[in-house]
């Protein structure tokens, strides 16, 4: 007997069919992953378990019975509970009002939040998800949100537990903290449904996979016996290489320089950026490694012109770039694939190929006195769509909000590559695509460096450093602390200049 | 019902008509309900004059399209600012002093001659109404003061220094109200009142002040949807951050929205008071009706420009209602009863709607809408939604 069987699931959106006469069956104990590429339909199969969607055909059976699950209170009556893939938190309530919201304790009306609040930090410290239940949500990091709505789940005492790509947002340490917590949760006897499109943590973390392609479930494997390769062709259809063909780099001359750089904290913290200097020549592709938090979105904001700066100089192609604005940098060939795509990256009521124009729309290709040229700008999406096989159900029509996170990271990396830039800032650019999207973004970002682009790398993933990187700084509070050669350097020594152990003499 | 949803479903302009006639039902509902408990024997005549007055005589029509010009108009100023993040609930200020400097121009400046002053009038009106809404758009951009504290203070500031201006330039004692725009100074009649006008009747007011405010609706539906302009202004009232990124200069946007906005509220006060209807600004220490109906009439329009003619019509139409329900021994404070149930549902259509198509959407998106009706200055055109 399953705890959680959905059978025959069927759900259809506007032009797509996201679940095709879908099964899946949870274990109990156990940790289910659900594997597929971009829109394979992953988020829309567990929001349907949660009771977000309602199916047009299939039913939900728990331990055996049939259930309905209308909404998720019916699914936290049932002890359902989810992370969703962008979280839900409310911003300006504290972590503790919104682990308790919806589920609050109340005495002749008035809330009882002394004893919410022991039984919220025991539960942190029982599973070591490290808290600060008096700070607003706003102001705490995406890992500390993630073991939030972790603890909100376990607040309800849920007992099936849906993870939508936790760890598409953490950093490596909080990766294994994270699968540490998740199977001390599957050992008490609490079963897990994990998505996931790092092939390595369902190997580390998973009992059996569950493989979603176009909405159409292929099979369910046990994890121990599958390979990484066979689990990636059953998802994609066909082979994948996993590994790149990088030609060596033919370095030109230089295009952005950064000179002492110096980002002051609020007062009476450290500064957020210290002294910062460094260059990008054409031709190579440098990555800004380091873990999450040490100055690498003030360096971004502060070249992308997000944010100004106190002291330094950065020019770019020769030009002084210091005070210039954002569409000024553009216009010089910078483009940016910002770090946080619902913040920046997307206006998510406007249409995909509204969206695809976001930079460009005031040039003579997209307007002419003032009219924006519909037609024009639907045959620019389109061929986006085309060249990036980015998936939506009513092509270029559809509103960003709808799509898939995979597939709204596709427009902007398909938007700021397309641009052709002389320089392209690239934070997290494959934050949550599928193996196959990831091989084809590393492809693109080598095809712009071998074309003699500048490329500027941040990213976490110590795999994705070292597999595309020509050089790699790592910044560790605020300072550039290393300068090193990806071929030279090992993971270890990366990891010893991250954490700050170690650090070179001449940067 | 079912199946006439789901005909809708498929399109969101049809879901917000669809809500907004719910809207509008539920408010007469609850107006019948009032009538009946006040007098039960003259509520259903009352009622009945309430639905069909504006189509009773053709000079009522006419009345109808006198009325709802400057509701259009403030509906717009509303609902432009609206789709662009803002809410602009100073329209009653801008219009106040958009009709000021109308009548003191076409009163004092005999000096042009009457059809020119009559296009200087009105094109002041609307710079003023602009210069009026640049103060929260300032304010807001570059101090971050929210737009609703200072447009509530530049509404009574308005109020105020138009009284005091009107005491020193063109107060008539005898009538306790300014002078009057001599007639040829005003908007010409088109000759809408005669075609309005039926059968042994007075023409009615309705002049061409109708025509440039549909005119100009259609002007801001196109600018909203179709031009590089609208493309950026509804950026950033969608996403500010977003619009940031793309190197749209948000600060500047902020001013010429409540620029643009304020103008069509300056436009309506001009507009109203050189209607030639014979009404004069009275010096009172209230803020202007006009503006205030500007907010339902954007609400109930979804804040979409065409929906806004149709929203300014409706409400005109059951003021006129109001008017006449005074026959039958009722209040015509009624009326004003219908129209806030009616915007109440309104606002709970965004909700309404969102039941009916929730199936298919997130339940997390219905929360974020709800909160957008919480937090007004976010409400946006469901519309768009497809
Ligand atoms: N609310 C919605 N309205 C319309 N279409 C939707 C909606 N939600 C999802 N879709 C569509 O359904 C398909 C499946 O989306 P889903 O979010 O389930 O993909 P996913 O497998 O989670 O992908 P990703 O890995 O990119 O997150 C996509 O093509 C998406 O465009
Ligand atoms: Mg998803």
């Amino acid at each position: 007997m399953y705890v959680i069987e959905m059978r025959g699931i069927t759900k259809e959106f506007p032009g797509i069919i996201a679940n095709d006469d879908v099964t899946v069956q949870l274990k109990k104990g156990e940790i289910h992953a659900l594997l597929g590429e971009n829109g394979a339909g992953k988020s829309t199969l567990m929001s349907i378990l949660f009771g977000l969607y309602k199916p047009e055909k299939g039913s939900i059976f728990k331990d055996g019975a049939e259930v309905v699950v209308n909404g998720p209170n019916d699914a936290t009556k049932l002890g359902i509970g989810m992370v969703h893939q962008h979280f839900k938190l409310v911003h300006n309530f504290t972590v503790l009002e919104n682990i308790v919201l919806g589920d609050e304790t109340t005495h002749r009306g008035v809330l009882q939040m002394k004893a919410a609040r022991e039984k919220v930090l025991a539960l942190s410290k029982r599973y070591g998800l490290e808290i600060d239940v008096d700070k607003e949500v706003q102001d705490i990091s995406v890992g500390m949100q993630q073991r939030v709505e972790i603890l909100k789940m376990l607040y309800r005492e849920n007992e099936i537990l849906i993870f939508d790509e936790p760890t598409a947002v953490l950093t490596p340490q909080e990766i294994e903290s994270l699968i540490q917590t998740m199977q001390g949760l599957a050992a008490e006897g609490r079963s897990i449904l994990f998505i996931t499109h790092k092939l390595d943590e369902i190997k580390q973390a998973a009992n059996r996979c569950s493989v979603l392609r176009k909405g159409k479930m292929i099979g369910t494997v046990e994890v121990e016996t599958t390979s990484k390769e066979a689990l990636s062709e059953m998802m994609v259809g066909r082979k994948v290489s996993l590994s790149l063909d990088k030609k060596d780099a033919n370095v030109g001359k230089e295009i952005l320089h950064v000179k002492n750089l110096t980002i002051k904290g609020e007062t009476g913290h450290k500064n957020k950026l210290t002294d910062v200097s460094f260059h990008v020549r054409e031709g190579e592709i440098v990555c800004v490694a380091g873990i999450e938090g040490n100055g690498q979105t003030d360096l971004v904001y502060a070249l992308t012109g997000l944010n100004g700066i106190e002291s330094g100089q950065v020019s770019m192609m020769g030009q002084d770039i210091t005070k210039a604005k954002i569409r000024q940098r553009g216009e010089l060939g910078m483009a940016h694939i910002p770090e946080d795509r619902h913040k920046h990256g997307l206006v998510l009521d406007y249409t995909l190929a509204y969206n695809a124009i976001l930079q460009r729309y005031y040039t003579p290709q997209f307007q002419r006195a003032g009219f924006l040229k519909q037609g024009e700008i639907t045959h620019y999406a389109d061929t986006l769509i085309e060249r990036f096989d980015i998936r939506a159900g009513q092509g270029s029509e559809t509103i960003a909000r709808s799509m898939s996170g995979g597939n709204q990271q596709k427009v902007i990396l398909a938007r700021e590559i397309d641009r052709d830039p002389h320089l392209l800032i690239a934070v997290q650019p494959t934050r949550g695509l599928d193996v196959g999207a990831i091989e084809f973004i590393h492809s693109q970002l080598l095809k712009q460096r071998d074309a003699g682009k500048a490329v500027l790398l941040v990213s976490l993933e110590l795999e994705e450093v070292m597999n595309i990187s020509d050089r790699i700084l790592v910044m560790y509070e605020g300072e550039i602390v290393a300068n090193v050669d990806p071929k030279s350097v090992t993971y270890q020594e990366l990891g010893l200049y991250m954490s700050g152990a170690k650090r070179e003499v001449n940067v | 019902m079912k199946t006439i949803i789901n005909k809708v479903k498929g399109s969101g302009a049809g879901l917000s008509i669809l809500s907004s006639g719910i809207a509008v039902l539920a408010g007469l509902l609850i107006g019948l309900i009032i009538l009946l408990i006040t007098d039960h024997t003259q509520a259903f005549p009352a009622f009945q004059t309430i639905i069909t007055v504006g189509f009773s005589s053709i000079r009522n029509f006419g009345e109808l399209l006198y009325s709802a010009t400057p509701i259009i108009l403030t509906g717009l100023s509303v609902g432009f600012a609206m789709k662009t993040g803002l809410f602009n609930i100073g329209a009653s200020g801008q219009f106040t002093f958009g009709a000021y400097v109308a009548v003191l121009i076409g009163v004092r400046a005999e000096f042009i001659p009457p059809s020119i002053r009559l296009i200087v009038s009105v094109l002041a009106a609307i710079l003023v109404g602009a210069l009026w809404g640049a103060i929260p758009g300032f304010l807001k951009a570059f101090r971050n003061v929210h737009e609703v504290i200072s447009c509530i203070m530049t509404n009574w500031i308005g109020i105020f220094l138009v009284n005091f201006m009107i005491l020193n330039t063109i107060f008539d004692e005898t009538r306790n109200s300014t002078m009057r725009v001599p007639g040829d100074a005003n908007m010409p009649g088109w000759g809408l009142g005669e075609l309005f006008q039926g059968a042994n009747a007075r023409p009615s007011s309705v002049n061409s002040g109708i025509v440039v405010a549909i005119a100009v609706a259609i002007i801001i539906f196109i600018i909203l949807g179709y031009t590089k302009f609208g493309y950026e202004l509804k950026a950033c009232g969608f996403n500010q951050n977003a619009a940031k990124y793309a190197g749209i200069s948000e600060k500047r946007n902020v001013v010429l929205s409540m620029m643009i906005s304020g103008g069509l509220a300056g436009l309506g006060g001009g507009l109203h008071f050189l209607s030639g209807a014979g009404i004069t600004m009275n010096v009172t220490d209230t803020l202007s009706y006009e503006g205030f109906t500007g907010i339902s009439v954007a609400l109930l329009g979804m804040n979409n420009p065409i929906g806004i003619i149709f929203a300014g019509l409706l409400i005109a139409y059951l003021q006129q209602g109001g008017f006449q329900v005074q026959h039958f021994g009722f209040v015509p404070e009624i009326i004003e009863i219908v129209t806030a149930v009616i915007i109440y549902f309104c606002a709970f259509a965004l909700l309404i709607k969102s039941f009916f198509s929730r199936v298919g959407r997130k339940r997390a998106d219905v929360v974020a809408e709800v909160e957008q009706v919480k937090e007004l200055p976010k409400i946006e055109e469901e519309g768009s939604d497809k």
